[in-house]
């Protein structure tokens, strides 16, 4: 290692304005080189994963993923994993469609039913793990098993099938369908909805982070709970408010899939919410809580969705996808982890 | 130097208090003052009864039995925050920061300074930075980058930012527990200055620690607690550090020790070179603190100045 020449700073003694140490000191770091070497690699090998139509797909597949990965991510951030995010988000879409279907009404009113059911899970996980002090894999894990059994139970209690019938008929449909599953055209490429919303997500949740009191405290709430209570952090607000928020983001796919695909499927969305881990994951959150970024978790999901299409772009075997996944996740985690290791000592080995 | 500003009433007052969890006896018949500029240490080993007594006075436990009294007026809080709004503030030696975050947001964790406004209300982060850079700066910490993760900052360095905090903060009372615990010697130097520089500027200290070296050179007041009871209660000038140190290990039991080290070849010698070292050292500005043999400790107020 050669002997840096300090350049001109405000304080002489601070050398780590070198523009590695700068970007290799952030949570997205190693995701976003990821990231970049797996586009140059898909572009190279498959010609028609660069064109427009294959990008607005491909972040639609990364947008589904997306969304929830932003509650995920600032729920990791806050110390804490929610395994129940991948079942919630169906639960939501069948609690409103049900309810439709049971009771009748405006599709909106459906909606907002949904809405209340997702904020309602995320509060019950957040209201049990803070009171009964498990860890929260025990707890989410529960409430995971109980609203698969629900979804299932319910679902054929009503209807006697196990998919909640067609909301196509409902008055509402159409404009529901609009603000939820609409397409809009960008340069002549259809982008889904979806793709915004996840764009709008992610700029909110790191405003949230970076720059208001509620972003200290989830940072503190999850690397020093014990030092944040004492300082006057309202940790149990926190956290519960940080499994609302996945609610939410649960709500907001659980209605883009009942309204895209007008039904839906009561077993569905099992073995998803580790789709959104591996997105923070691998988007630089610290599975142990006070560290990570919005935008990391974004990044995550965008791997994601280049993985997901990339594969059948380049006319691979989509039968490897899920190790391709598994190997990705071990890959940027150590990477992350060496990368954020040299970055902290000031670039030297 | 000891310009004691003597308020009528002490900024805290326990009054044989004393706290039971059930049948369990934690704490009994203990009672302590400390006024504005003035360092109240209490020493125990470990069990003693003082983290107990710090919970009390912090707001996390009631007492039980016997008074608490801040400025005069009886009190029983119902969490730490009540306790910080009378301006009572406490220092934990392990929980006292979160690591990972920068050194300013910790500064300002839990009271955090905003601008703007409904929506648009935002860390006022300019303003943050200035502040945890200049009040560490008037506390003698001269920090490279405030945006460090606190985490890479030294034992010491972090309890002074946890100090620095609670005096921004307006904390009239400051309750350390055992902030020299886990630390070297120099780092214990580093803690014991801000101390005097709390005290100097008007606060009242609770100085928790084991450590009869590090309680002295500072203390006004000595409370030893053993087994959940007060076996003792001193001004400084009824008390000498032997005395101090006998009362605390019991004397038969540090005579035992000192023939102990003596057998295993520890000389007087080389126990002088590293206190003159220490002594030396400016930047830890303790003096002569960690050894007992031939320290003149009393002294050493007056010579600072």
């Amino acid at each position: 290692m050669s002997v840096e020449t300090v350049t001109e700073t405000r304080d002489e003694r601070v050398a780590s304005t070198n523009w590695f140490v700068r970007f290799f000191t952030k949570p997205e770091a190693g995701a976003t080189t990821a990231a970049v070497v797996l586009a140059i690699l898909f572009a190279v090998v498959a010609p028609q994963f660069s064109r427009p139509e294959s990008i607005a797909t491909i972040l639609y597949g990364a947008s589904t993923v997306g969304i929830m990965a932003v509650g995920v991510s600032l729920l990791m951030i806050g110390g804490e994993v929610d395994l129940s995010a991948g079942v919630g988000v169906i639960s939501s879409a069948l609690s409103a469609s049900l309810f439709m279907y049971w009771f009748g009404g405006n599709v909106w009113v459906g909606a907002l039913i949904g809405l209340v059911f997702a904020l309602a899970v995320g509060f019950i996980n957040g209201w049990l793990l803070t009171k009964t002090k498990l860890s929260s894999f025990i707890i989410t894990l529960a409430t995971f098993f109980m609203l698969t059994g629900l979804n299932l139970g319910v679902t054929r209690a009503l209807t006697g099938g196990v998919s909640a019938p067609s909301v196509a008929n409902w008055p509402g449909f159409e404009s529901a369908a609009a603000v939820f599953a609409s397409d809009i055209p960008i340069f002549g490429v259809n982008v889904k909805i979806t793709v915004f919303y996840w764009i709008l997500l992610v700029i909110v949740a790191t405003w949230i982070l970076q720059r208001t009191k509620v972003g200290n405290w989830i940072f503190s709430s999850g690397g020093a709970p014990d030092a944040a209570r004492a300082v006057g952090v309202p940790v149990v607000k926190t956290k519960i408010g940080l499994y609302m928020g996945v609610g939410f983001c649960a709500w907001l796919l659980g209605m883009h899939q009942l309204f895209a695909f007008k039904t839906v499927q009561s077993g569905e969305g099992i073995g998803n919410e580790f789709l959104y881990i591996i997105a923070a994951v691998v988007g630089g959150c610290l599975m142990t809580g006070g560290y990570g970024s919005a935008i990391g978790g974004a990044i995550g999901a965008l791997i994601y969705g280049m993985a997901l299409k990339g594969v059948v772009y380049a006319e691979w075997n989509p039968d490897w996808l899920k190790f391709f996944l598994g190997a990705m996740l071990l890959g940027a985690t150590v990477l992350n982890f060496t990368l954020q290791r040299r970055a902290a000592r000031g670039g030297k080995k | 130097m000891n310009a004691t500003v003597v308020a009528e009433k002490p900024l805290v007052e326990l009054r044989k208090a004393g706290k039971r969890y059930g049948n369990v006896i934690a704490l009994r018949d203990v009672s302590l003052q400390v006024s504005a500029g003035e360092v109240m240490c209490v020493l125990g080993d470990n069990g003693a009864g003082k983290s107990t007594l710090i919970k009390i006075i912090a707001g996390l436990h009631q007492n039980t039995e016997g008074e608490y009294l801040v400025e005069g007026e009886e009190v029983r809080f119902g969490s730490p925050r009540e306790a910080l709004n009378r301006g009572i503030a406490t220092v934990y030696q392990d929980l006292a920061v979160a690591p990972l975050m920068p050194v300013w947001r910790n500064f300002f964790l839990g009271s955090e300074k905003t601008k703007g406004w409904g929506p648009f209300k935002r860390l006022d982060v300019d303003f943050m930075r200035k502040t945890a850079k200049q009040e560490l700066l008037d506390m003698g910490i001269d920090l490279r980058d405030v945006d460090q993760p606190i985490g890479t900052l030294s034992g010491g360095e972090r309890q002074c930012v946890a100090i620095a905090r609670a005096v921004y903060f307006g904390a009239k009372v400051l309750i350390l527990d055992e902030p020299t615990a886990a630390l070297g010697v120099k780092q214990s130097g580093v803690v014991l200055r801000y101390i005097v520089q709390a005290r100097d500027r008007g606060l009242g200290v609770i100085f928790i620690t084991h450590n009869p070296h590090h309680a002295y050179p500072v203390g006004d007041r000595f409370l030893l607690l053993k087994r959940g009871q007060s076996i003792g209660y001193y001004e400084k000038s009824e008390i000498t550090l032997e005395e101090l140190t006998g009362l605390m290990a019991g004397g038969a039991e540090l005579e035992q020790l000192v023939h102990e080290l003596r057998e295993a070849g520890t000389s007087t010698d080389t126990v002088r070179v590293i206190r003159d070292e220490i002594e030396g050292d400016g930047a830890a500005g303790v003096g002569r603190v960690t050894v007992t043999e031939a320290v003149d400790i009393r002294g050493l107020s007056e010579d600072r100045e």
